[in-house]
């Protein structure tokens, strides 16, 4: 059999998923290995516990209460920091939705809004974060702010841009049946933007999650991001190297429920945008 | 009176003259086909029919009227492609219109006013030969019966002129027979005024009751953008034969070549 240029060569299924878990395997072997020779010198080492030690400490902080609290920490951190990430992201989704369509679909609202909105996102979130802390307190609303001010300019950007590449054909045909601007939107535009937005909801969900973390490092007394840095204090890496993992656990889920909901909701837009997982 | 009035229609881009000196008068029902070389500006002149290309000079009068300068329900208009739309399934493609003529709001409809409209939708669905595909989505169906679709759309508002921009330009030749016999039965039934571009002078010559060629008359050499196309033989069809054939084939030639040499020193 010839062989294919490299570009055209696909794995099988099997192949695929060997393929895919390798590196995986293979950082467990390497952090393995390194972790017992630093154990073996020094059994107290903090740096790279091994994975009993991880487990053992999980296993506490996931089904033992708290002695302080009587809390159960993962759960309590896990909830309080997924309820201030789904509420950025449904805020900004929401806000994101609304002027990306507008600004796309109405030439005067481009015209008054577009040069802001672009001014809006060159500024640095992080370095409006003490406003936030002044103006909101340092309670939730803070936190979730900073993740709207964080991702919405984007999403509005991009949404903004998949409303134009709407092709000019279909809005004509709207027309020519009768629609009016409002009909043209909400039947036209809204129904095909919304696969769009989740798209993008999808590439920003990593930078929510950044902000999120910053926000709960600086003030929080709950969070994943809050643990992390407070148990840093005392070297607890069997608590931060499972919280790393867990958080990177629950970004994977979010965008595997975010893919699923898609291809679910919109059949018609996997076809068109071919995309594959 | 003429149904549709073409008066001293000109059309330019900034230094790039497209159409001029265009005149002509279209009764009511008539079929009109539109052949000429690419680029001659046979889109510009549909899409001012349609409104969404204003003229530079002169006028377009429908029923003694300025035409809109803006889409509306009195021209469909079936294009080569992105005709429908690709979030709704056939039949929800044909139901969109009666859906928001009756719920200017809401811009959906429920209950027994949803099914009358359905009831409606599917008839359409059968005139064009797609009521086994009624809740296929657009990307599930071949280029033919998206065309389909996009004609039967355009007519669910009864406009008054039904304009098509090489509509089946994309489609194998087997396919585009079938088609001609679509058009031709649905102009038959509704009577219809309908202008139709088409790359295809056989196919022009085929289907409806008038011929117009655009071309340009002056060329200059130096300046293949100084001088507009116009019409240049407009034919009542049905009593043409293989002289006119060859005449406009051979008239199509000189415009054809200063395409090539235009494209051979881009
Ligand atoms: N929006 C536009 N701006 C500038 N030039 C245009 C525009 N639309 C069309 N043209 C020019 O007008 C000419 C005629 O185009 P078109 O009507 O699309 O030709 P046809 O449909 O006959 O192939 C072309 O030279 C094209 O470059
Ligand atoms: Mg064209």
């Amino acid at each position: 059999m010839l062989s294919k240029r490299l570009i055209n060569k696909k794995p099988s299924v099997v192949a695929r998923v060997a393929l895919g878990m390798l590196p995986f395997i293979a950082t467990l072997i390497v952090y393995m290995w390194f972790s017992d020779i630093r154990l073996e010198a020094n059994p107290n080492d903090k740096l790279m516990p091994s994975f009993s030690t991880m487990g053992d400490t999980m296993n506490r902080m996931a089904f033992v209460p708290s002695k302080r609290s009587g809390e159960y920490l993962l759960l309590v951190d896990t909830l309080a920091s997924l309820n201030r990430l789904l509420l950025g992201v449904f805020i900004s989704a929401l806000i994101g939705l609304t002027f990306g369509i507008l600004n796309g679909a109405i030439p005067l609202m481009r015209a008054k809004l577009s040069p802001y909105v672009t001014a809006l996102s060159l500024i640095p979130p992080m370095a409006i974060l003490p406003i936030l802390f002044i103006v909101f307190g340092l309670g939730e609303v803070s936190k979730v702010m900073l993740i709207v001010i964080g991702i919405t300019p984007f999403l509005i950007r991009d949404l903004q841009a998949r409303t134009l590449e709407l092709p000019r054909e279909q809005l004509i045909k709207a027309q020519t049946i009768g629609a009016n601007s409002w009909q043209v939107i909400v039947r036209v535009i809204l129904p095909q933007i919304m696969p769009r937005l989740l798209v993008a909801v999808r590439l920003s969900l990593g930078t929510a999650w950044l902000f999120l973390i910053a926000a709960e490092a600086i003030a929080s007394t709950e969070g994943l991001g809050y643990r992390i840095f407070l148990v840093r204090r005392y070297l607890s890496m069997d608590v931060i190297l499972p919280y790393v993992v867990w958080i990177a656990l629950l970004a994977f889920l979010l965008d595997w429920l975010l893919r699923e909901l898609s291809s679910r909701l919109y059949p018609w837009f996997q076809a068109q945008s071919g995309d594959k997982p | 009176m003429s149904y549709i009035s073409i008066k001293k229609l000109w059309k330019s881009y900034g230094g790039n003259i497209v159409l001029e000196h265009v005149n002509a008068s279209v009764g009511k029902g008539e079929f009109i086909t539109i052949v000429g070389t690419s680029g001659c500006g046979k889109t510009t002149f549909l899409n001012m029919l349609l409104g969404t290309e204003s003229a530079s000079k002169g006028e377009i009068l429908l029923e003694g009227a300025l035409i809109p300068d803006e889409p509306n329900e009195d021209r469909g208009i079936v294009f080569q492609k992105y005709s429908v739309f690709p979030h709704l399934t056939a039949l929800q493609n044909l139901m969109i219109p009666k859906e928001l003529e009756s719920a200017k709001l809401l811009c959906k409809v429920f209950g027994a006013k949803r099914k009358t409209i359905a009831a409606v939708a599917r008839e359409m669905l059968a005139m064009v030969g797609l009521e086994q595909a009624a809740d296929r989505y657009p990307h599930e169906l071949s280029g033919g019966m998206q065309q389909r679709l996009a004609i039967a759309q355009a007519l669910m508002k009864r406009p008054k002129i039904l304009l098509l921009d090489e509509p089946f330009g994309a489609l194998d030749p087997g396919i585009r027979k079938d088609m001609h016999k679509l058009i031709l039965d649905i102009w038959k039934k509704t009577q219809i005024n309908v202008f139709m571009i088409t790359h295809d002078i056989k196919e022009g010559f085929h289907l409806g009751t008038r011929l117009w060629v655009f071309d340009k008359v002056r060329h200059d050499p130096d300046a293949p953008n100084a001088y507009g196309a116009t019409i240049t033989y407009d034919i009542p069809l049905g009593k043409c034969d293989a002289q006119i054939y060859n005449e406009i084939d051979t008239s199509l030639e000189q415009s054809r070549k200063e395409l090539d040499i235009l494209e051979t020193t881009l």
